[in-house]
């Protein structure tokens, strides 16, 4: 289980855009890195995110090997109505992580 | 000297000083654009359109100690309706491994078409980010970083 941070306000107003912000703990190796072996150390990255808003998905992105470690991305999205928003994080293995956060909108 | 003569060689020194006036001011887009991967990268995200300069902010320090988390943020001009809205943004690097770094995918329900994230740099080169809008056009800006402490090849031994 990797630990998640997601930061979205509690409250907003409808129309209001809201800053949100997502990183996850994750090495996000590269496969260029060489271990004390001498042994190229597997690629091992988060290659897709994705942020749901009620279901709906806002925002996505793609990453490549340039992504720092622990992968923190910073965007916004409308307040439209009170529900949840969903994070997801996919690696190159399929794995799955997800965060969630209430907002509630009035 | 023939007058003629005189006249072919004013319009040969014209011709020379405004391709080198060009040269001036395509240098950092043209020569990071020189590499074949990175020219790939870019035409594979506009499917070849022409990229035009400009509505993009491309934000990064242009000194930064530890290429392993370099702040990146990108704003694009764009009020975001349904109608005007910017649908993706990707990043390039001119001297990673790879040229790909990130491709975000936004549209009207952002609100606003600004985005931050955190980058590997492996030396010290040019970034260029480039934005599709609703419309089909794309538009782009470039920055160029120092670092003097390279990430992503490093080893552990």
């Amino acid at each position: 289980m990797s630990r998640t941070l997601v930061s979205v306000p509690k409250t907003a107003r409808a129309g209001d855009i809201v800053d949100i912000r997502a990183m996850i703990a994750h090495p996000m190796e590269t496969g260029y890195r060489m271990g004390p072996n001498g042994q190229a150390i597997p690629r091992n990255i988060i290659r897709h995110f994705a942020c749901d808003y009620d279901g709906e998905e806002v925002f996505s992105a793609e990453f490549h090997p340039a992504m720092s470690a622990n992968p923190f991305v910073a965007f916004s999205t409308v307040a439209t109505k009170s529900g949840t928003l969903t994070f997801r994080w996919t690696d190159d293995d399929g794995k799955v992580e997800t965060a969630s956060a209430e907002i509630s909108v009035s | 000297m023939s007058v003629k003569q005189a006249g072919a060689i004013g319009r040969r020194d014209l011709i020379l000083a405004g391709g080198a006036g060009l040269l001036v001011l395509a240098l950092p887009s043209a020569r990071a654009l020189a590499r074949p991967s990175l020219q790939e990268a870019v035409s594979g995200f506009t499917g070849g359109k022409p990229i035009q300069t400009g509505k993009v902010t491309l934000d990064v320090p242009p000194l930064v100690e530890n290429g392993n988390a370099v702040g990146v943020t990108i704003a694009v001009e764009s009020p975001m309706t349904a109608d005007e809205h910017v649908r993706r943004i990707a990043l390039f690097n001119e001297k990673n491994l790879q040229a790909d770094v990130a491709v975000f995918t936004l549209g009207p329900r952002a609100g606003r078409a600004r985005i931050a994230t955190r980058i590997r740099l492996a030396t010290s080169q040019t970034l260029i980010a480039v934005a599709e809008l609703s419309d089909g056009s794309y538009w782009s800006s470039s920055a160029n970083v120092i670092v003097t402490l390279a990430a992503c090849i490093e080893d552990l031994s």
